[in-house]
């Protein structure tokens, strides 16, 4: 019974987080720190509430290594073709 | 669990919409080796210009419309239009749906002891979806506008401005679909319907080989999409993510926003291109496997280093694409980076290779009509792959891109490599799909006939493009350079019109023995791997009497101590 | 219907949840590559202006983010619900969840329509071409993610889910985190930067 209830607790605490990011993320937004400074700032922030979405509201924190393979394969690949385009056409 | 499920099952519900991976197979068969023949008309037709440029064509060119060919003489948007539509056809609606979608969805479960496939209702529509497609890709040529002209690659600008790019564009979206289908399908069923024992070191190299194959497809097909839908947008929509700022058509400037970039297309279709020829590549060489095992009598030499291999080839895969850019005004940094990839993904082949050539020593070989074919893959892929080797190291591929020497290479390994191995796996498996074999002095005669005409076709090639030909010519002669080598031209139209003639015992035999056929027993070729455990053909919608437990890997060949030289893989003893 | 099938599969994971996963990693692959192709023309191309802070309408973007992100909170908890055995929970969350998805797209179309008539067109521009195609891909599928909980929510009310029958449950719970994930990137990268 208590496992259950601490469930609904995990996902309310979880969505307070993301509240509370993007609220982060706006305002630092709004701040000059440097054009890479602020890109840097804007994905480390979006990476940590990706990461709170998949690992707490899709269960992946308990999931197999099969679904960790997948997932994380296909995030690494897409972050190749980043990657390996960006300094062909992507940087002036 | 032990007796088959009786309903009353419709003509429609068994034949046409069915969800058994077994009719699904097979429907992909028949239809990819329609689409095969299609495409392969498309290129005799080019065969004849190339050999006779500007002559008209023989009896086909009265046929031919006005628009297409006035008096018989192929017009060059026509010739453009085959060759794009030849590559298309051949790859998309032959190959790969010949290769996955046929022999896998067949062969996939009964290899590991499933009834069906994980997703059976997945499985049809993936058919169907891939059947449209085809329909829609084939239905360009009589569509206004007629069918593509911008080579299979489509690269862009061209592509965004010529007739027919749309067309293709919305049938490549079917295609893709029905390919991630069949994929999901794939992944799903090797991971979680494996029989009972069945761990993945027991696995025949054809379940490893599509397996991955599945992996690949399903990473790689997502980005080609996305960049089709960019192109897509370019041509209905004037966007401008492919066209660059200031671009001139026919003489005037265009008036279109510009900005874009046009390499971005060749990176994005080439990220899935690149893994896709490996998706040509794996299913058939898990073919070879199985027919080596089975008629060396012998295990694969090296079953753990195969395996790996495929598993090496697909991470690889991924890696390499900009091969085929580096002189499109690449950055040089990424070409020194692709370079070294592409050098390196030689070697996994190179040791597959080397694996079933080892497989051969000391062994007692039966000279069947699929082990022609098998044995005649092994150095036609060597071929293949040996001359993709300038091609992968930039100083010689400045020279050797777009000439015929590419197009040597890569039908070396598609055609006189996958395809061979294909028609080693219809002869080989005909027999417990249809319950009947297939005419043996007839395989041989198409054998004999398709290896050596395939030889005088595409080894002139690499002759060419060490000359300097250069592809997609509609007129070779206009270039002096190529006249030297022109008689070739007309060697290797011959012979590729001779070709399509040993085609004929190939389907009057596939057709008659369907039907005619002597019957064949359960397991004829005396095999050790599960699909030769259920009757021929298999039980409709469950396979197997009961549920194979197994008990041993997929090549227990010549087991010493043991009576018969094979001991299959669910026998109890 | 398939969800007591745990036992028969050879990694323990039902077939349904692997097949969702396995079809998110190509949506990973699809919305990667029109990602990437954004990013890189964005910083590469000479000719991509971007729209003034003000054009990009980044109060009601923030709005949106937090209707989406809320309704992946109550689509969990609406498996929360059924997986203790509260049908109406399911329902009530299962609601909850087809209503913030409807704000959500509500509120999209009000972009649209406003960004269009401000002079961010589909043409007018590389901003306004990769906001367009890749915002649009993101809200087909919203589009889909209603039309697989309103089946859900239909099937609940007949009864059909309880607490050891809700695969279906999971996976569009599964597809629906992920459709917020996107969102969460796509958010920064055409409002905030």
């Amino acid at each position: 019974m208590s496992a259950e209830r601490s469930n609904t607790k995990v996902y309310l605490g979880v969505f307070a987080a993301l509240a509370f990011l993007t609220a982060l993320t706006v305002w630092a937004s709004y701040l000059d720190l440097g054009k890479g400074r602020n890109i840097a700032l804007a994905l480390a922030i979006a990476f940590f509430k990706v990461s709170l979405i998949a690992a707490f509201f899709m269960h992946l924190k308990s999931e197999k290594r099969a679904v960790h393979a997948l997932f994380y394969g296909a995030a690494l690949l897409a972050l190749l073709l980043f990657l390996l385009v960006l300094p062909d056409l992507g940087l002036p | 669990m032990t007796a088959a499920v009786h309903r009353e099952e419709s003509f429609i519900g068994k034949w046409i919409f069915s969800r058994d991976h077994k009719v699904i197979g097979l429907q992909y068969m028949f239809t990819s080796l329609v689409f095969l023949l299609i495409g392969f008309s498309l290129i005799l037709l080019i065969r004849w210009q190339l050999a006779y440029p500007g002559r008209p064509i023989p009896f086909i060119g009265d046929l031919l419309p006005d628009s297409l060919a006035p008096g018989g003489i192929m017009m060059p948007d026509f010739y453009n239009s085959l060759g794009a539509m030849h590559g298309t056809i051949m790859i998309f609606l032959g190959i790969v749906p010949l290769g996955v979608g046929a022999f896998g969805n067949y062969f996939l479960p009964l290899q590991i002891g499933a009834k069906d496939m994980a997703f059976p209702t997945l499985n049809m529509s993936s058919y169907w979806v891939y059947f449209v497609g085809g329909v829609l890709m084939l239905s360009s040529f009589v569509l206004p506008g007629g069918a593509a002209r911008a080579g299979w690659t489509s690269y862009v600008p061209l592509s965004v401005i010529s007739s027919g790019q749309t067309t293709w564009l919305l049938a490549m979206t079917f295609l893709i679909t029905s390919s991630l289908l069949g994929a999901i399908n794939f992944i799903v069923t090797t991971l979680n319907l494996r029989a009972p024992g069945l761990t993945w070191s027991r696995l025949p190299l054809f379940v490893w080989a599509q397996f991955v194959t599945g992996l690949i497809l399903l990473f790689a097909f997502p980005v080609l999409q996305a960049g089709a839908v960019l192109q897509l947008l370019d041509r209905v929509a004037q966007t401008s993510f492919y066209m660059p700022q200031g671009l001139i058509i026919s003489g005037e400037l265009s008036q279109r926003g510009g900005g874009g970039n046009a390499l971005l297309w060749q990176h994005l279709f080439w990220f899935l291109a690149h893994p896709e020829v490996y998706v040509l590549l794996l299913p058939p060489m898990g073919i070879v496997a199985e027919i080596l095992a089975n008629g060396t009598r012998k295990p694969i030499f090296g079953y753990k280093e195969v395996a790996g291999s495929f598993c090496f080839i697909a991470v690889l895969s991924f890696m390499v694409w900009a091969h085929h850019m580096f002189v499109s005004g690449l950055k040089t940094s990424l070409s020194y980076l692709f370079m070294t990839t592409t050098m390196t993904i030689s070697i996994p082949s190179i040791a597959i290779l080397t694996c079933y050539l080892l497989s051969l020593r000391n062994a007692s070989i039966r000279y069947t009509v699929p082990m022609l074919f098998t044995l005649a893959f092994l150095p036609m892929f060597g071929i293949g792959g040996l001359t993709g080797l300038p091609l992968g190291f930039t100083p010689t591929d400045v020279y050797l891109h777009d000439t015929y020497y590419v197009i040597g290479h890569f039908h070396y390994v598609v055609v006189t490599g996958t395809l061979i191995a294909l028609f080693g796996g219809i002869y080989y498996w005909f027999p417990k799909m249809f319950g009947r074999s297939m005419n043996m002095f007839w395989g041989k005669v198409h054998f004999w006939g398709t290896i050596v005409l395939m030889n005088l076709i595409f080894f002139p090639m690499f002759i060419q493009g060490l000359a300097g030909v250069q592809r997609r010519l509609y007129d070779p002669t206009v270039q002096l350079h190529n006249l030297t080598v022109q008689p070739t031209n007309v060697l290797m139209s011959y012979a590729s019109w001779g070709l399509l003639l040993f085609q004929v015992p190939f389907i009057v035999n596939f057709f008659w023995s369907i039907f005619k056929g002597a019957r064949s027993e359960e397991n004829p070729w005396q095999a050790t791997t599960l699909e030769w455990a259920c009757p021929s053909p298999p039980l409709p919608h469950v396979n197997f009497e009961k549920v194979p437990t197994v008990h041993r890997g997929p090549y227990e060949y010549s087991v010493p101590g043991r009576e018969a030289d094979f001991w299959p893989q669910n026998e109890e003893n | 219907m398939n969800d007591t099938r745990v036992l028969d599969t050879s990694t323990g994971i039902p077939n349904g949840k692997l097949g969702m996963w396995v079809f998110l990693a190509s949506e990973v692959m699809l919305f990667g590559g029109f990602i990437s192709s954004y990013v890189i023309l964005r910083t590469g191309s000479p000719y991509f202006s971007i729209p003034p802070r003000e054009m990009l309408g980044v109060p009601l973007a923030t709005l949106n983010t937090f209707v989406l992100i809320t309704s992946s909170v109550t689509m969990v908890l609406a498996l929360d619900a059924v997986q203790k055995g509260s049908v109406k929970g399911l329902v009530r969350y299962l609601s909850a969840t087809l209503f913030l998805a409807f704000c959500f797209l509500g509120i999209k179309a009000y972009e649209y329509h406003h960004k269009w008539l401000e002079g961010i067109t589909l043409t007018s521009g590389l901003f306004g071409s990769f906001y367009y195609t890749l915002t649009a891909l993101h809200a087909l599928h919203v589009i889909g993610g209603i039309v697989f909980i309103s089946y859900l929510l239909a099937m609940a009310l007949k009864g059909r889910y309880d607490s050891r029958e809700h695969a279906r449950v999971e996976y569009a719970g599964l597809y629906w985190h992920f459709v917020d994930l996107v969102w969460v990137v796509l958010f920064p990268i055409f409002y905030l930067l």
